[in-house]
């Protein structure tokens, strides 16, 4: 227990180092030692609106979006038993990405408001999640990797698709549809923000309910019955909050690769497989990551910003090839 | 007056099952490969739903319980354990999950007390701090009976669980069932390939057919036992001793292949 104390306050206070790393870096050249006393004096300032209504926002998108992606990365593991899926993997950013460029095109969100981002995003994620599941429903005892190659060539469809509604749009939607696609935290829209970093919180919550449950699972489906594990239930609903989580991220930032690999492999590393100390940890280990990542993308090629997917992505694939290379891999 | 009602009409497998364990009694499931011994296992179990039927436990339907419920009466240990990466003290405590209350998350003193109180009576203590995956298959097989028996059933099924192992890891659990029976007034369910251990161990045996797919024989080792009921369910040579040392029906295969006197 007090290990568990130790490690979630370590990993808090790391969220906060790189939350003001983050606040004291950029393209703007704002010196670190003014900013407090920027933050002091508040108001009108330029410097002040650049670190509230630019960087801030920007960090706490972050933050969500990293814990969001990292824990539907822990869900779907606990899930499937496989310690390679997460939603890049298993495509599930794929049909989010076609959900929400389905909504760019036929407009829905003047019909419904920006929460058709969101949502969209939502049912692309779970539609693929449902084609995966029920296309590797015979796989419970062999711990294949066979539904990544699912996953993957799911992935592969979507983006045809995605290309293709590209193709048929105007002008003006593609610039969204391009820019939003790579992957980037650079997201104007405040609401949005709101909406995904309350509804990354609650998906934390809800998945809280689910840890026991999720220890279980981890013997198999039919031990988790034998333990009074409502199995059926239990993986509706943690599908649907995996769903969720991607679907959200996907509609605000785009796709963001391989956070919710890299996170869990090495958070469960640290704290071992029980999801009641696991589930926190990959959330705040993901907003770190993912934070830090951003760092990196906005300072590494300055005044130009990276989109932060290429950075997952690069660091996230390398470590992808590693993690499959280093098991007795069979197809 | 606790007992198992069964009677199940599942139309591929299993025909028209009916029978009844009494408490305390030590039920051994035996026939050949594809009579559909763990298909009865698993419908006891509710992995899988019966055709027609009911299941009682304690005079209530089975099927009238929620997963939770079903878990406090009947637990079960299943043949070979995929090790998975979590140390023998976490696995042994899920065994106490059905009784977690609902926004419970932490195992109470008493939760602790009793999974170690089964951890010794299975000879696992020490190794409670040790990884599932670097102990050995027999003890591997004594966390899954450890972790069964903290869920503190009514019933306890087991499904084979020792074909894979040496004869001392055999003769040990059958021991510790056994014991274990006595003990804490435990009713067991066995599936067992070897005929010979179900004859020593169990009080009553349920002999089932691959042919008419239903039980062809039930009662004592000695009744159900017989030269003439193994080799019509098993279509084998064999012939039937009692042990010398126990007395118990043993069954010997007989080697044709080779000319002997």
């Amino acid at each position: 227990m007090t290990r568990w104390i130790l490690i979630l306050s370590g990993l808090f206070c790391l969220v906060l180092v790189v939350g003001i790393i983050a606040l004291c870096t950029g393209a703007a050249g704002i010196d670190i030692n003014t900013i407090p006393a920027i933050l002091m004096t508040g108001g009108s300032s330029a410097e002040y609106s650049i670190l509230m209504e630019i960087r801030l926002p920007r960090i706490l998108l972050g933050m969500a979006i990293g814990g969001a992606l990292s824990l539907a990365g822990t869900l779907l593991q606990g899930m499937f038993r496989n310690p390679l899926v997460e939603p890049y993997t298993l495509g599930i950013s794929g049909g989010a990405s076609l959900g929400v460029c389905i909504n760019i095109l036929f407009k829905c969100y003047a019909v419904i408001g920006i929460i058709a981002y969101p949502l969209f995003g939502f049912a692309g994620a779970s539609l693929v999640i449902f084609l995966v599941y029920s296309l590797n429903r015979s796989n419970t005892h062999v711990k294949s990797n066979r539904m990544l190659l699912t996953g993957v060539m799911i992935s592969y469809v979507a983006s045809s698709l995605v290309m293709l509604l590209m193709a048929l749009s105007h002008t003006d939607d593609l610039q969204n549809i391009v820019l939003w696609i790579m992957g980037s935290l650079d997201e104007p829209n405040t609401q949005l923000i709101q909406v995904a970093c309350i509804g990354s919180v609650i998906g934390l919550f809800i998945s809280y309910f689910f840890c026991m449950d999720l220890n279980a699972l981890t013997l198999g489906d039919e031990e988790a019955t034998s333990l009074g594990v409502n199995t059926a239930r239990t993986k509706k609903i943690l599908f649907i909050v995996a769903s969720f989580l991607t679907g959200l991220s996907v509609s605000v930032a785009g796709i963001i690769m391989f956070v919710g690999l890299i996170v869990p492999h090495f958070v469960r590393m640290l704290t071992g497989p029980d999801h009641r100390i696991l589930l926190a940890a990959s959330f705040l280990a993901g907003a770190a990551f993912l934070t830090a990542s951003d760092v990196i993308a906005r300072v590494i090629i300055a005044p130009l910003e990276l989109p932060v997917g290429v950075i997952t992505g690069i660091i996230g694939g390398i470590m992808f090839i590693w993690a499959l290379s280093r098991r007795q891999v069979s197809l | 007056m606790k007992s198992l009602n069964f009677g199940y009409k599942g139309a591929s497998i299993l025909k028209d099952i009916s029978f009844c364990i009494n408490p305390e009694e030590f039920v051994a499931v035996i026939g050949p490969n594809g009579s559909g011994k763990t298909t009865l296992i698993k419908t006891i179990l509710k992995h899988e739903i019966p055709d027609s039927g009911t299941i009682q436990i304690l005079e209530n339907d089975i099927s009238c319980l929620s997963s939770r419920d079903l878990a406090m009466h009947i637990s079960a240990v299943m043949q070979a354990i995929d090790p998975t990466a979590m140390k023998v003290r976490d696995y042994v405590l899920l065994g106490r999950m059905p009784f977690f209350r609902k926004y419970q998350f932490f195992e109470t003193r008493q939760d602790l007390d009793i999974a170690q109180k089964y951890m010794e009576l299975t000879g696992i203590a020490h190794l409670a701090d040790s990884q599932m995956t670097q102990i050995s298959g027999g003890e591997r097989q004594l966390c899954a009976i450890a972790k069964a028996l903290t869920q503190e059933p009514d019933l306890l099924v087991l499904d084979e669980p020792t074909s894979h192992l040496d004869i001392t890891h055999q003769k040990t659990i059958l021991d510790l069932i056994t014991t274990l029976k006595k003990e804490l007034s435990l009713t067991i369910l066995m599936v067992l390939h070897d005929l010979n251990l179900a004859a020593e161990y169990a009080d009553r045996l349920i002999l089932l057919s691959k042919e008419t797919k239903t039980i062809f024989s039930s009662g004592t080792p000695e009744d159900v036992l017989t030269q003439n009921h193994i080799q019509t369910v098993y279509r084998t040579q064999i012939k039937v001793e009692p042990n010398p040392v126990t007395g118990k029906p043993w069954i010997f295969i007989i080697n044709d292949m080779n000319p002997h006197e």
